[in-house]
């Protein structure tokens, strides 16, 4: 124990190491928490954002359930929230990024029971990188060895400065690793985006490019990996750059021992969407003919990996998985949370560890609020504000265990910093898919 | 006159932490209802901060407080608004077969308001 350890315990004060920060999907867990009571304190080696996820999270003084708006018994709640499941005809069961792996496993055992469509935030962040690696296959690799061999590291629409504070310091740019043993010294960093981020401050190298040239930008440094001759004229004005610099950053790409881009929602959520995703993969790809060269989503929620791994295990897709006929289908533009609310197909849902009604179109966000729905989240949002049934949750990670996927598919256990008088995530769902299970039977 | 513009609606450290602190907080509020502009943009509209834009696009339409984005991070013809409420405002409900609606680069019309009430010079 060393001195201010000390002085914190004789204060009362308890201290949790390698506690896991699951704000985004870093997943850091090398956290200390000072704990008081039922307060964490301080949060050291967190990050701002982290920081804030820690010290937010203390007792909220709300009902651990509400029935129209109004306080109700938690068991009580569990069974209108069954009652309304089974008597829809097209339930939808969104959100789960927030949460832990075993909590997502139940929701989607009730997606299952009830012949429901089950859906993640995937969705509407890496669905369509999720759509594009079906079809290209992705060229994959953990964050550690990111850390001990990336000698090139290009971000591409993606600001971890603001989104991801410390994938540079903890993964990416900083380390000294076994191959970089000078860390920064020996990474060259190019930061591709239409604004200048905080992120590009970081940069040995940035290319501004043209607001959706993004498609075309990737397409150029596959046709130059494949030696394809190029209009430089087209190139500069599709992409925003001279063809020059695109033939300087692809000898870059060639000349490293291993390359990585990082990308994120500038790639995602621009027009083209997956075909954007599958061109920047198909590019990382093309590049293992000159060296080792991988690709990887900056995935945006704590647990967001743990959904799309969770959902795959269960049925056999990531995420837009039907489950009406008995059997999963996987349809992205069907079967995702956004299309389905906003064209007004589903009767009822199940909002779990997300805010949908903050972060959706308002089509989308119109029809959920004339549906009867639950929402489960720690705290008051837009979404549990019009639930027909809002549960108010221990946080994962700060009040209850388990795990969560690191965005590189690492499993990381949660230590918690003190327990919550509300219901955990995992304690709803099971009662929940209890309830389901008798009125289903009751019926049968 | 409404002018052509492209908004990028994104991630910014404030407005993460905002949905720490909840997002009927004032930090949360304050940082996703102000709208990014190249300061270039804004002399040329004679726009200066705190002055109230209205924002079309084919999903919808809000009305925001605008201030000049920090150094040249906005090209010119490039808007810039946190997450929130207001940017999922001017998202359209279809998502061209891919789930997900447009959310980045959006095409949008700008039309200045009324001038702000505030003298520009005591804001420094
Ligand atoms: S980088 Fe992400 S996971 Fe790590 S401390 Fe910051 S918010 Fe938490």
């Amino acid at each position: 124990m060393n001195a201010s350890q000390a002085k914190e315990a004789s204060a009362d004060l308890k201290v949790v190491s390698d506690a896991t920060c699951t704000f985004c999907g870093c997943v850091c867990d090398d956290i200390e928490l000072t704990v008081d009571g039922n307060r964490i304190v301080k949060a050291k080696r967190a990050c701002g954002l982290g920081t804030a996820w820690f010290l937010n999270h203390e007792i909220e003084d709300i009902p651990s359930c509400l029935i129209e708006g109004k306080a109700a018994p938690v068991e009580q709640g569990i069974r209108r929230a069954a009652e309304i499941l089974t008597a829809s005809r097209y339930p939808l069961i969104y959100g789960l990024s927030d949460t832990t792996i075993e909590a997502q496993r139940v929701a989607v055992a009730i997606g299952d029971w009830i012949g429901g469509n089950v859906d993640t935030t995937t969705s509407v962040c890496h669905g369509p990188s999720g759509m594009a690696l079906q079809g290209v296959g992705e060229v994959t690799c953990s964050l550690g060895e990111v850390r001990h061999r990336a000698d090139f590291v290009m971000f591409w629409g993606s600001n971890p400065a603001e989104s991801h504070p410390r994938h540079f310091t903890r993964y990416s740019l900083m380390p000294k690793g076994v191959f970089v043993p000078r860390g920064r010294k020996d990474r060259t960093c190019v930061v591709v985006d239409v604004r200048k981020t905080k992120s590009a401050k970081a940069a040995d190298v940035f290319l501004q490019i043209k607001p959706r040239g993004d498609f075309e930008a990737l397409w150029t440094l596959r046709a130059l990996a494949a030696g394809i001759p190029l209009d430089a004229e087209q190139v500069r004005q599709t992409t925003g750059q001279p063809l020059s610099v695109w033939e300087d950053l692809m000898q870059r790409m060639k000349a490293a021992r291993f390359g990585v881009i990082f990308f994120g929602m500038g790639v995602t959520m621009t027009r083209g969407k997956h075909a954007n995703s599958e061109a920047l993969m198909a590019l990382a790809r093309d590049m293992n003919r000159y060296t080792r060269f991988t690709c990887k989503p900056n995935r945006g929620h704590g647990n967001v990996t743990g959904a799309d791994n969770v959902v795959t295990w269960r049925t056999g897709f990531p995420f837009a998985v039907n489950l009406g006929r008995g059997y999963p289908r996987f349809n992205p533009g069907e079967y995702t949370a956004s299309d389905v609310l906003a064209r007004r197909e589903a009767d009822a849902a199940l909002i779990l560890a997300s805010d949908p009604m903050a972060n959706f179109s308002q089509p989308a966000r119109e029809h959920l609020r004339s549906i009867p729905y639950i929402a489960l989240d720690p705290k008051q949002t837009p979404t549990t504000q019009h639930a027909a049934v809002a549960f108010h949750v221990a946080v994962y990670g700060i009040n209850v265990a388990g795990t969560a996927y690191r965005m590189d598919d690492v499993p990381i256990p949660l230590r918690p910093a003190f327990p919550s008088p509300h219901p955990s995530d995992l304690e709803i769902l099971t009662g929940i898919e209890r309830e389901v299970r008798q009125i289903q039977q009751a019926f049968a | 006159m409404s002018e052509a513009f492209i908004l990028i609606p994104g991630r910014t450290s404030r407005q993460g932490c905002g949905i720490s602190e909840g997002k009927f907080k004032e930090a949360y509020q304050a940082e996703t209802s102000v709208l990014q502009i190249a300061p270039q943009d804004m002399q040329r509209l004679g726009l200066v901060a705190g002055d109230r834009v209205r924002v079309t696009s084919e999903g919808g339409m809000i009305e925001v407080a605008v201030q000049p984005a920090k150094s040249d991070e906005l090209p010119s013809g490039v808007l810039f608004i946190a997450y929130g409420d207001l940017s999922s405002r001017l998202m359209s409900g279809d998502t061209h077969g891919s789930g997900m609606p447009t959310s980045k680069c959006l095409d949008v019309r700008l039309e200045p308001l009324e001038k702000s009430s505030i003298d520009p010079d005591e804001k420094a």
